[in-house]
């Protein structure tokens, strides 16, 4: 199903003309009301009339998180306080938290773009939605809300965490749809086997999963488990929040909503777009926004882009799962990894879970990778030489995928702390 | 006589033995016998129990890796050369023997064996 098939469905084209129509126009906005962008733009060279069509958008000077942070808290905005309804934040994590703004029209589009990609997932009025992403400054459960809301599903707004009564609601109130994080259903999934329910006896039927990268192997357990089609729903609140581009039944690529938000791929280290196909960073601009559009923002997701229309009906722009992040990528004695890349491991070995932690140290001049894993409970030997066995299994497996000499630990259930939030994958002690 | 151990996965850090057996503990579970194997990082803590089922759902809820399995248990005089006696009745069937522990106290030593095939070897030992 698609919900907006003039938008979704446009030919190549008329995508072109829309797009550089609303390029140009928010171009000539934020020259005028930011004082940060026309500071950018004058260093360029450039003004508001040089940005005709979308073909111009490399042209223009790329937004960071940096950005965001400098201009804390409403220095990016490009209207009066007096018209913005509601603000997002991030948790600054590392460093100032980042503010985003909406105008109503903003949250308008916001719902829009999160209900086409409900329906993406298969989801209608009929279906009760419990969504256990967090509510509050983080985007993803009134983003999820709104988008919910306007397609007339009915809405459990459970937010975050408290697993007893999720799995208890989910029970009582035969949820159909769940909006988590995907560490989140994977743990909700191992909290429903230990109290003893029948995943698959509940009427859940569709997961809109994100907020986080997954692999495609940790999407197909989550699936068996709690017997539902899984559906990556992307998006960061610096663009709008989720719903940015979701999956859809034909494959594994997410439709962007491109007729708000256009895409580009650069290379990390050098900032040249990259052509369809390639992998390299994710950068957005928004189009329509009014509260807060941001030119070029280095969203450091690592993506692909593909331009050909899908056979689900949908012609907009496509991207690929997240592959990592530009920032998350570790590199050890030389070497490029991606935590994604254990994950992915770690889902072909039956002797371990795919819930790992990985501790980057320094000892001298040398850095080491710690991989820490849990046991699969089946494959859990009281006998030293068969447990040595399985961690020299699981470690030659990583080191010949990571091409890098790593210390595998076996670590008990549950060590590795299971985040309803965000996993925390990676731990950097190196002083550098 | 084949009698139930129950098997813990533990890390090798401070703390961990103690929270293994607080939980035994507050679920008034008695602890008969007990032998540590230890690597570097882990170890896997075997016990003989009073209530073996109970400890490993207690133990399980609380996120632990355990295992219940098939050991034997003999009593032998403590006398030199019991042990190599009733061993050799094991080698003469090829019964490996993959751990044990034990003690002895007032004349008798009481023997924990993990073997290739529990059932036979409880025959052989009896």
């Amino acid at each position: 199903m698609i919900w907006n098939p003039k938008k979704e469905s446009m030919s190549r084209d008329e995508m072109h003309s829309l797009q550089s129509a609303r390029l140009h126009a928010t171009v000539k906005r934020v020259y005028h009301n930011v004082p940060f962008y026309r500071k950018k733009m004058q260093e360029l060279d450039l003004e508001p009339g040089d940005i005709q069509s979308i073909d111009d958008l490399s042209k223009l000077p790329f937004t960071t998180k940096q950005d965001l942070r400098d201009n804390y808290p409403f220095g990016l905005f490009a209207m009066p306080k007096s018209q913005i309804v509601r603000v997002h934040a991030s948790t600054g994590t590392t460093g100032k938290s980042t503010v985003v703004a909406y105008s109503r029209k903003d949250i308008d589009i916001f719902s829009e773009v999160v209900t086409r990609a409900l329906v993406s997932a298969g989801v209608t009025a009929e279906d009760v939605i419990q969504i256990a992403f967090g509510y509050g400054l983080f985007t993803g459960g009134l983003g999820l809300h709104y988008g919910a809301e306007n397609l007339g599903a009915t809405v459990v707004p459970i937010s975050g965490g408290n697993t007893a009564k999720q799995i208890q609601l989910l029970q009582d109130f035969g949820s159909t749809v769940l909006a988590c994080t995907p560490s989140y259903a994977a743990y909700l999934f191992e909290a429903l086997q230990e109290s003893g329910a029948d995943a698959g006896a509940l009427p859940l039927r569709v997961g809109i999963f994100g907020a986080e990268p997954w692999t495609p192997a940790m999407k197909a357990k989550i699936e068996e488990g709690l017997k539902i089609k899984a559906f990556d729903i992307y998006g960061l609140s610096e663009i709008i929040g989720p719903g940015v581009s979701v999956g859809c039944d034909a494959g594994e690529w997410l439709h962007i909503s491109e007729d708000h938000f256009v895409p580009e791929i650069v290379d990390p280290t050098f900032l040249k777009p990259m052509s369809e196909g390639q992998t390299g960073e994710l950068v957005f601009t928004t189009i329509t926004k009014e509260a807060m559009p941001l030119l070029r923002y280095r969203t450091r997701d690592l993506s692909s882009l593909n331009y050909a229309p899908c056979e689900c009906g949908r012609t907009n722009a496509r991207m690929s799962k997240i592959y990592g992040r530009s920032d998350d990528m570790l590199i050890i004695r030389g070497v490029n990894i991606f935590p994604t890349q254990v994950e992915s491991i770690l889902l072909e070995i039956p002797e371990a879970k795919p819930h790992y932690q990985l501790v980057v140290d320094r000892q001298g001049s040398l850095d080491t990778l710690e991989v820490q894993v849990e046991i699969d409970d089946s494959y859990f030997s009281d006998e030293l030489v068969e447990l040595s066995k399985i961690n020299k299994k699981i470690k030659h497996k990583i080191e010949s995928v990571l091409g890098i000499s790593v210390i595998l630990k076996l670590v008990e259930s549950k060590t590795i702390a299971r985040s309803e939030g965000k996993a925390k994958r990676v731990i950097d002690n190196r002083q550098i | 006589m084949i009698i139930k151990q129950l098997s813990v996965f533990v890390q090798n850090e401070a703390g961990r033995l103690v929270k293994v057996t607080e939980i035994l503990h507050d679920a008034a579970i008695n602890i008969s016998a007990l032998s540590l194997a230890e690597t570097e990082e882990y170890g896997v803590l075997r016990m003989i129990v009073s209530d073996t089922d109970k400890a490993a759902e207690v133990l399980r809820q609380s996120g632990y890796k355990v295992k219940i399995i098939d050991v034997i248990c003999i009593v032998t005089p403590d006398v030199p050369g019991a042990l190599s006696e009733k061993l050799k009745l094991l080698a003469a069937e090829k019964i490996d023997v993959i751990y044990m522990y034990g003690y002895s106290n007032d004349g008798k030593a009481h023997l924990v064996l993990k073997t290739s095939n529990p059932k036979r070897a409880s025959e052989l030992l009896l």
